[in-house]
Parts: C-alpha cells; structure tokens; sequence
C-alpha cells in the first residue's frame, strides 16, 4: 500500500522543530530513520498530517564519550554504532548487540533514537539501555530533562516522552571495573526481531558473579529486567546448581506472550537457554 | 524553514551520476519515484514493509530500503540503482556467476541480491557460505532456495581474490 498524503517539513534546528510540534500536536510524526515509522505509514496504521524529518538537525549523530560516559545522539545510524571503536571500547553490550538489529540495509539509515523511542518490546537496544542503566536526554522548547531507561518505558510502543519532546541522545555511564556484557538472542531467521533476547550486564569478581542486571527482550511489553534471577545468581558461580536455580526463579520473572512467532512456553524455554549461556560466558576465563 | 502545508516538495539529486530535479509527493518512497518518474524499473516493490529487501538501492553510498526511505529525502543525496551500477561495469563477475551457477530464476529478486552481495563482498572478500547466509538474510528469493546463490557469491569471491 502507500501512504496517505502528509506535509513534509524539515526543520534545520531544534527550535524549528518544536515549533512545529506546537503547530500539529498530536497530528505530526517526527521522521528520524523512518525504518519503523515508514513501514506503517505505507500500511496507513498511522496518517499523520504532517510528518518533521529531523535528519537534518545538526550534532544529534555524534558518538562522543567524555569521563561521565559515552553519549550516542539520537540520530546515530545503527550501522554507525555498530562500527565505532568508542562503543566497542565503551559500551560493549551494545556493540554486541548491534549485529542483530534488522539488516544492513535498514541499519544504514535506523537510528539509535528511533530505535529506543519506538519501544518496540523485541528490539535489542531499549533492553540494552536498561541493563546498562543508561539515561535518555530529552529536549522540549527551552528546558531539557534525563530519563533513566528502567523509567522510559511504559509499554508497547509506550514511552515516557510528552507531547513537544524529541530524544536527543542516550548517555551511557562509563564502564567500572570488573563489570563485563554478554548480549545474546534467539531469532527464526537472522535480522529477525527477537523471540527472546537476553541483555547481561555483570560484575564478576574471582570467577563468580557478583551483581547481574538481566534484561530481557520479547517477553513482555516492555524491557523486562528478571530481578529474582539476578538474585539467585549473586555471589555465584554459574554451576549447575546455580543455573538451575537462576532458570526457576526466571519462571517467575517472566509472563512472556505466545504469538504466531512463539508460545509462551517456548519463549520461556528459549529464555532460560539464554540465561544459562550468558552466566556461563560472563564468568568464562575467571 | 522548509517545508508548506502542500503536499508537494521540489527535490534536486542525482541518480545513477545526472542530475535530477523534480516535484514529487511527499509521501512518494524512493522506489517509487525511481520506478514511476525516472522509469528505472531494476528496483522492485515486494512487500513495501522493508522485509523483503527487493527494492535495495544505494543513497550516498550506502545500501538502503527504497521502500522505507521517501524520495524527498533523498534530496540532495546520490542515489544508485542496479541500473547505474550494472553500467559501471562494476559488478559484471557477479552477474556473470549469477548466470552460470543458475543463481535466478524469476528475477525478481535479483538486481537486490547483486547489490546485497557486492556490498557483502566489499566488507568481506572471503566469506564462508554461513557469513553469506547471513548477510543475504534481508533479502527474499522464493526461486532458488539460495543455494545457487550462495554457490554464485563464493565464486566470485574466490576469482576476486585471485586477480
């Protein structure tokens, strides 16, 4: 199908784009990637009046680390993030995780941005942003605020955001010692959102884990960190005793839903394999 | 600022190196106007949701979804199709080992797999028959299996290599 007609405007700042935030309300679409939001425009699950293409907004695709963390704009392309050796080095859960966002093609213009306001409850980076207990910047006419990501999400395609707000970047603090990342997930097909994803972010201290933050994606309406598996796996090494108990209590984290992708059973399966294989990998080598 | 309540926007880009100017819709994807205004029909439309990977172009350089980018913004961008690079001479080898390992059938899906695989090649001249897998994942063939494609990518990888 195709789209219904839209105005199209393309603000040079962000003052410009406020304004015409005002100017529509809830009847504009900001355009960021457009790898979400094209979709269903050529579907017509969304007839904005008007559409603010903010790609041409100035410094919000800077990659940029400085001693509070790294800072990602919310216009850097996915296949930017992907590549650079700052994220690589800094935010190393994320530069595991990018592989596995969509394909080349869609990487090359899906921003980081669209990526985490798009709330997608399968996509890899808000699961990311939880586990790393980053924080999103947001701008609105003459004030700015930070959200931590545990409080970004309210539910499907549901965010913190109000109306006359843009994301303009996520900032990630810096990594501590000993903390290590394992990003792994579960798809039919390469590309594919995830049936289960797993965001492991771990202080490992003499071979044993000694905090975790597990956040899993595609097994509710939002990032959904597994806090009685986090428990059970504190101060442990991931033996078979632990592992089996870390999979009960994960039983008990999660009340994932059954699609025509997967059952429930199956994602809740699919997500205790990935807990077992993150707890062993984070701990590997000491 | 740019932009009026109209519908309608003037854009200015080149496509496969000449120059275009035209008015088009906003809502206008890529593909679109390249297939309907400019005619270059190499560009396919399959699922307009960005699964299928048929109507894969390049906007400055860069493979992309010309069904989830629209034509207006690519103003001022360079844009090439399979018709442009084809031209060039530059993916010759492989639509030649595309031929000889019967690595299409319709076609449909061809001129997005050509692109797909000298861009994977680009980044990797020698990847396993897995690696090939993986990055053709966005792009459907319903003929082939893949198999011949696969086989197709892996040879010209190899006289590549060896030239």
């Amino acid at each position: 199908m195709k789209p219904a007609p839209f105005a199209y405007h393309r603000p040079a700042t962000l003052d410009e784009a406020f304004s015409l935030l005002d100017r529509y309300g809830p009847d504009a679409r900001l355009l960021a990637g457009g790898q979400s939001l094209v979709p269903a425009l050529n579907m017509r699950l969304a007839t904005p009046a008007a559409l603010v293409d903010i790609n041409r907004l100035p410094g919000l695709d800077a990659i940029v680390f400085a001693p509070e963390g790294l800072t990602i704009g919310a216009l850097a392309r996915q296949e930017a993030v992907l590549r650079s050796p700052l994220v690589a080095r800094h935010a190393p859960l994320v530069a595991q995780a990018m592989p596995q966002v969509a394909h080349l093609a869609l990487r090359t213009r899906g921003t980081v941005g669209g990526s985490l306001a798009q709330a997608d409850p399968a996509a890899e980076l808000p699961a990311c942003a939880v586990a790393l207990e980053a924080v999103l910047r947001v701008a609105r006419r003459g004030a700015a605020r930070e959200i931590p990501a545990a409080r970004f999400y309210r539910g499907i395609y549901t965010t913190a955001l109000e109306p006359g707000e843009i994301l303009t970047g996520l900032v990630i603090p810096a990594l501590a010692a000993g903390w290590r990342s394992h990003f792994s997930e579960l798809a039919r097909r390469h590309g594919d959102y995830a049936l289960v994803a797993l965001a492991a972010h771990a202080r490992i201290a003499d071979g044993a884990i000694a905090e975790a933050r597990l956040v899993f994606a595609g097994v509710g309406l939002t990032p959904v960190r597994a806090g009685r598996a986090e428990a059970a796996v504190s101060g442990r090494r991931p033996d078979a005793a632990t592992l089996a108990e870390a999979g009960s209590a994960l039983d008990a984290d999660l009340d994932p839903p059954a699609d025509i992708h997967a059952s429930a059973a199956l994602r809740r399966h699919l997500a205790r394999v990935l807990l077992s294989r993150a707890l062993t990998a984070l701990t590997a080598g000491g | 600022m740019e932009g009026t309540l109209d519908t309608t926007i003037e854009i200015a880009l080149t496509v496969n190196g000449a120059a275009v100017r035209r008015r088009v819709e906003a809502r206008r994807s890529l593909v679109d106007f390249i297939r309907e205004d400019l005619e270059l029909t190499g560009s396919h439309v399959g699922c307009e949701q960005g699964v299928c990977g048929a109507c894969t172009v390049r906007v400055d350089g860069a493979l992309a979804r010309g069904c989830l980018t629209l034509a207006v913004q690519c103003d001022g961008a360079a844009v090439e199709t399979i018709e442009g690079v084809a031209a060039s001479g530059e993916i010759a080898d492989l639509q030649a080992a595309f031929a000889v390992a019967n690595a299409l059938q319709c076609g449909f899906c061809t001129p997005a797999m050509l692109l797909t695989a000298h861009e994977l090649l680009r980044g990797n001249p020698a990847p396993s028959g897995a690696e090939i897998r993986r990055g053709l994942s966005g792009n459907y063939c319903r003929c082939t299996g893949y198999h011949a494609i696969v086989e197709a990518i892996l040879a010209t990888a190899a006289t590549r290599r060896n030239t």
